[in-house]
């Protein structure tokens, strides 16, 4: 069925692209199996990981005959991406390609990524990943896998313990818990979070975790799901909290974001593994006040977690060498000199479970008290549900959400209309792209 | 009645002043708003990145704390083994190279144009001209496409040999060429035994030459701003035109939140050689503009 799909779509695309036809059915065959390429061979990887540089050379080092150039360029949604799609269309991919979970599926869509579980040595590295980091880029299909996965956003709860303790506030444990405290922290003159208003994927690491399924493929068609109950539960919660002004609503990634959390007025923040460097170094007035706990939930009792970012390391289609490429990715992701480059340089997560218990990430972190905090995400990267799928156009679904959602933050309409919208709009552009779409 | 002229007068000459001074108020408050609203983001570029980090967030972003530009740009060069100084070398190639030799192409061919008489000029000149209305940014994904076809993308040529055309500063060329050489001058020259090489390096630029400045300028600033072609083509970072390198870096801003700081002292670092630019070549400039309106 997915292969039907796949070839529907490679006809359109070769339509479009007139001329590129006969280039499609050449690699099509080379790059049909998984072969080791004889003699030294060369990769290009592109990514936009800052300091990749050595984690590489490490691998250079040891291979010299599987050497690997890095190339670079902005995020994926900066402009990396977009060069990944016209590269496609001209036939000079990269061997090797940084794409985050959520991008992936538009790369599937357009018939461009291969399928590393195609290797042997990808296939039996299959079970030291995370189930759920594993889903990710195999879709829910056992036999596939359009990328190595790479790392994780575990997320949890960050909080300013002293000022929690000062004003004998408990440590919210379920998300009724939380809207309570966030009274309370109103009436002690904070804000007990900033909603983050035109980062939609914090508000999907929610829908997540409380069980909202977006997107689902079934081998013929996409189901767009952004108004399903639990996704709806969430829009209703945070709406409240909006309404009610209880959470503060500036801008993330800014200074006055940065400064909500240096100067004390949000107290608390609902984040990814990876915002545990961005509290540091945003809010470094705050040292030694903040710790983490388990992200509330739902039910109380339930230990259920959400995700936020992680990205993968895929094969493009075009690559003449995708064994050796495959075999690079698997060290990059798996192997413990390279995944303590990568946090060390870029603070990424293992999606590995050998990877979540380093002997680095079992340290005290001194911004946090001392607190052993990864061992906290550790816990949180299991609890994440697995069948949580992004769709074939994220890029627009998210602008087309946080249009609404920058509305609704302003007074005008909610949380759930931006959604309603944003179901509406994306399944037009599915439809625009010819990719079949159930209404 | 001589009474009566003689008392009207200073009111008169009075009445005069107040509106020459009203007359004069207005466009000097006109012009120092716009002054104001024009360097308002330069101010607060300098002041932060003039701060470090920490005050950065939490000071007056219009007004200065502890003095740290010093220690910002030497941060600044040092990151990454001086990746930046690439990025501004770079952009000093590609941009001062692409405007000396578009300058230089643009004026022969608006020279030409206004100059000699042949088949087609009117077609030549029209097709140029229409050129000025494809913007830049439309160009880039074909220019890649084909690129990619002589496996040239990802080079120094890929952002430096686009960068030549500049169909503005041929319609310039040609209209300043027709405006200040006479016609009776080149025949001046033949008659000596100049040759039409000689004629125009000799004598024309000579006459060009404030047009030329301007060509020069519109095209520095323009190859200088250029971000969508370099974005698309290039892919190695030892590459990169600062303007794509300080984009880069600020896509990872979340992720690497230092990097906040680089990118504005390096902003204010990229915009120090087009001030420069401006304020050498603007005396050029300005007669170059006085002499195309007046004739």
């Amino acid at each position: 069925m997915r292969k039907r799909l796949s070839v529907l779509l490679v006809s359109v695309l070769a339509l479009s692209a007139c001329g590129s036809g006969g280039d499609t059915a050449d690699t099509d065959t080379a790059a049909a199996s998984c072969a080791p390429s004889s003699g030294p061979v060369t990769l290009t990887y592109t990514t936009w990981i800052p300091g990749i540089e050595k984690v590489v050379k490490a691998w250079n080092d040891k291979n010299p005959n599987i050497q690997v150039k890095v190339q670079t360029g902005p995020n994926g949604n900066g402009g990396t991406y977009a060069n990944f799609f016209n590269q496609l269309k001209a036939g000079n991919t990269p061997d090797l390609g940084h794409i985050e979970y959520d991008a992936l599926p538009s790369f599937r869509v357009q018939d461009g990524l291969f399928d590393v579980a195609q290797c042997d040595i990808v296939a039996k590295a299959k079970d030291q990943f995370i189930p759920w980091t594993w889903n990710q880029v195999s879709f829910g299909d056992a036999k596939s896998a359009w990328g190595v996965p790479q790392d994780s956003g575990p997320m949890a709860l960050f909080y300013r313990a002293d000022l929690f303790e000062k004003n004998g506030i408990a440590i919210p444990k379920t998300w009724d818990e939380y809207a309570a405290a966030a009274e309370k922290v109103k009436a002690a003159g904070g804000y007990i979070t900033n909603f983050s208003q035109s980062d939609i994927n914090q508000f999907a690491g929610f829908a997540w975790q409380a069980g909202g399924r977006w997107f689902a493929n079934d081998g013929q068609q996409w189901t767009v799901n952004l108004t399903d109950d639990k996704t709806k539960k969430v829009a209703d919660y945070w709406q409240n909290l909006i309404s009610k002004k209880l959470v503060s609503t500036v801008p993330p990634w800014t200074t006055e974001w940065d400064n909500a959390y240096n100067s004390s007025s949000a107290w608390t923040w609902v984040s990814a593994v990876w915002g545990a460097n961005s509290i540091m170094s945003g809010a470094p007035k705050t040292e030694g006040k903040w710790r983490v706990a388990p992200m509330p939930q739902w039910d109380a009792g339930s230990t259920v977690a959400g995700n936020w970012g992680g990205s993968a390391t895929a094969v493009f289609k075009n690559s003449k060498h995708p064994y050796e490429a495959a075999q690079f990715a698997l060290w990059l992701n798996t192997s413990e000199e390279a995944l303590a480059l990568l946090n060390q340089e870029a603070q990424l997560y293992p999606a590995t479970t050998a990877g979540t218990k380093l002997p680095f990430l079992a340290n005290p972190v001194k911004f946090y008290g001392d607190q052993k905090i990864y061992e906290i995400f550790a816990q949180a990267a299991t609890q994440v549900t697995p069948d949580f799928t992004w769709g074939p156009t994220m890029t627009s679904t998210y602008a087309n959400a946080s249009d609404g959602f920058k509305a609704a933050v302003s007074g005008n309409g909610t949380l759930s209309d931006a959604l309603a919208a944003a179901q509406k709009q994306t399944v037009e552009t599915l439809k625009s792209q010819a990719i079949p779409v159930k209404e | 009645m001589t009474t009566a002229v003689k008392a009207a007068k200073p009111t008169a000459v009075k009445a005069a002043k107040a509106t020459a001074i009203k007359q004069r108020t207005l466009p000097m408050l006109v012009m120092a708003v716009f002054t104001v609203y024009f360097l308002t983001p330069i101010w607060w570029l300098f002041v932060g990145a003039s701060k470090s980090s920490e005050q950065f967030t939490s000071t007056n972003p219009l007004w200065f704390a502890d003095f740290d530009l010093f220690t910002n740009i030497s941060d600044l060069v040092a990151y990454r083994e001086g990746v930046f100084l690439r990025w501004l070398l770079n952009s000093v190639l590609y941009t001062g190279g692409a405007a000396l030799l578009g300058t230089l192409l643009a004026a022969m061919c608006g020279y030409a144009l206004a100059k000699y008489r042949f088949r087609g000029r009117e077609l030549i000149f029209n097709v140029v001209l229409s050129g000025v209305l494809v913007p830049a940014t439309a160009l880039a994904l074909p220019l890649f496409l084909i690129f990619s076809k002589v496996d040239a993308t990802n080079t120094f040529w890929s952002v430096f040999l686009p960068s030549l055309v500049n169909p503005f500063g041929v319609y310039l060329a040609r209209i300043y060429a027709t405006a200040s050489v006479p016609d009776e001058l080149l025949e001046a020259a033949r008659i000596d035994g100049s040759g039409e090489v000689r004629t125009f390096f000799k004598v024309s630029t000579r006459l060009m030459f404030p047009a030329l400045v301007t060509i020069f300028l519109f095209h520095f600033v323009a190859v200088w701003n250029n971000f969508l072609l370099p974005l698309i083509m290039l892919s190695d970072e030892r590459l990169f035109p600062v303007t794509l390198g300080l984009y880069t870096w600020n896509t990872q801003v979340n992720q690497i939140p230092e990097l906040r700081g680089l990118v504005i002292v390096g902003a204010l670092l990229s915009i120090t050689p087009l001030v420069v630019a401006f304020l050498l070549l603007q005396r050029f400039w300005r007669n170059g503009l006085g002499a195309g309106a007046v004739k």
